[in-house]
């Protein structure tokens, strides 16, 4: 049934599918370490006992998680361009550019997921780890850093890669802002070669590898990182 | 002065009165045994003088510094006082020798090297040096207790309180861990003890505390203790745990 496909138009695309796959792997990448990183600042933020600190930090996560990503994704490339150019009061500046703004969405919108693992991983630590740090002498953001958050992270490696494989996937949304990603430049060349069926398996089949590596490598991971207790 | 000193400590949580106006205190070189049925307060009391728990009212002096006020250096107070948890709380995703250096680094400012050196002399001390670098999961609980007591000491502790430090431990574990503590208490160690061995009380404590429903009911020297406690509350007590 494969004999009137043509798999060339894979080999002759395949630098230009790579250039999007490096846009996908980028975007992954930075968004998860940007997600992460902002996603511990508001799990910090939200087990705060100070109200003015915990309750920005809830509305933010569950503004974000009851919003679909696309628009979130559009939001930031069509406002950020124009809040730059009313705070700017420059009417011809430039917006940052569909990966940037893209980059900048994905990173805010993760962080929300992020905050939630993250916030349970920080609660699975036993209040005992803390006071224990306390009573050595070590001050709040010693002990968070120090005793706390490596012994969160450690647990949470697995679910956070996890979150990983389905920002991954996620990326994919980038072509509604004119970013061409690795699906992207998959549905281009499927578009204008005419070989929509050739390339969509071919897409799927890298999908598919990828992120069942990905997931195999998580399970061997979990495996390994159990600490002894 | 005493060096722990409590003056009238109520605590409440909620409608819920766990302290009701202690008052006791713990001169330098003093060995005092807490003791008193589950839920009496003792974990509570014993916390208020690192200020790991708040209290409402009374006052709580402390080498000379007040514990409840708002301008005391707290992590700089906890730093001289050692304390031993029931569960060792030793830290799972540090190696022994990291678990004993963190603070001595982090809090008092050591060079890792003179910190190791102080660490691995005093795991020499509780007969551990040969476990330096295992994790804590790959001890023994009297081991691991050994090694938190030995992560207190590294800190050179100007007092120490041990929170049933044996409680969570195999009955053939418990001799080793008292051993360093009746070591310890014999050296002119100031320590504040909650625990149900009497054996160690009367071996060497000064004074032992009885509490009951948040309340110091028995505050005595140890002979007179053993002797004949005044309150009714604490000879039951004392029947009880001294007939297993
Ligand atoms: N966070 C809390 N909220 C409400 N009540 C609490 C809290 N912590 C402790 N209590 C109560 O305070 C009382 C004293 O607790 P504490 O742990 O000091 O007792 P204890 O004498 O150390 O008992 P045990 O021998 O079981 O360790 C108990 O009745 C306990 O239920
Ligand atoms: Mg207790």
């Amino acid at each position: 049934m494969f004999s009137n496909f043509d798999f060339d138009v894979i080999q002759r695309a395949l630098p230009y599918l790579w250039q999007g796959m490096l846009t996908t792997l980028w975007l992954t990448l930075l968004a998860m370490v940007g997600g992460i990183v902002l996603g511990t600042i508001l799990a910090l933020m939200r087990l705060s006992s100070i109200k003015a600190i915990s309750v920005p930090a809830g509305i933010y996560v569950n503004l974000l998680r009851a919003t679909p990503l696309i628009l979130v994704i559009f939001w930031f490339y069509f406002l950020v361009p124009i809040a730059i150019k009313h705070i700017s009061g420059d009417s011809y500046a430039q917006g940052i550019g569909p990966f940037h703004s893209a980059l900048i969405a994905f990173t805010l919108f993760e962080a929300a997921y992020y905050c939630e693992i993250i916030r349970a991983g920080i609660q699975s630590v036993p209040a005992g780890q803390v006071n224990a740090g306390y009573a050595l002498g070590l001050t709040y953001s010693q002990a968070t850093r120090l005793v706390v958050l490596p012994q969160a992270f450690r647990n949470m490696v697995p679910i956070l890669l996890t979150q990983g494989i389905i920002l991954f996937q996620d990326t994919s949304l980038v072509y509604v802002v004119g970013l061409t990603d690795f699906m992207g430049a998959a549905s281009k060349v499927a578009q204008r070669d005419g070989r929509l069926v050739e390339m969509y398996l071919f897409a799927a089949l890298i999908y598919f590898i990828l992120c069942f590596l990905a997931s195999y490598t998580v399970k061997r991971l979990q495996l390994r990182i159990t600490p002894p207790r | 002065m005493a060096m722990i000193e409590f003056k009238n400590i109520s605590k409440w949580y909620g409608s819920f009165q766990v302290l009701k106006d202690c008052t006791t205190q713990v001169e330098k070189g003093e060995v005092i045994v807490v003791c008193g049925p589950s839920g009496s307060g003792k974990s509570t009391l014993i916390k208020c003088v690192n200020g790991l728990e708040p209290f409402q009212s009374g006052s709580l002096i402390v080498n000379g510094q007040s514990v409840g006020d708002k301008t005391t250096n707290l992590p700089q107070l906890r730093a001289k006082i050692g304390m031993v948890f029931q569960n060792f709380e030793l830290f799972p995703h540090m190696n022994v020798t990291a678990n004993l250096n963190l603070a001595q680094v982090k809090v008092l400012g050591r060079g890792v090297e003179e910190a190791t050196e102080k660490s691995r002399a005093l795991l020499t001390r509780v007969g551990l040096i040969d476990h330096a670098q295992k994790f804590p999961g790959q001890l023994s609980g009297g081991q691991q207790q050994r090694v938190a007591i030995a992560r207190a000491l590294a800190m050179d502790p100007i007092a120490m309180l041990f929170d049933e430090p044996t409680s969570a431990l195999d009955p053939e574990m418990i001799n080793e861990v008292l051993d360093v503590m009746v070591e310890l208490a014999q050296e002119g160690m100031t320590m504040m003890c909650v625990t149900h061995e009497m054996g160690f009380a009367r071996k060497v404590a000064h004074r032992v505390i009885f509490m009951d429903r948040g309340e110091i009911v028995e505050d005595a020297g140890k002979d007179d203790f053993f002797g004949t406690p005044r309150s009714e509350r604490a000879q039951q007590f004392l029947s009880k745990i001294l007939h297993h």
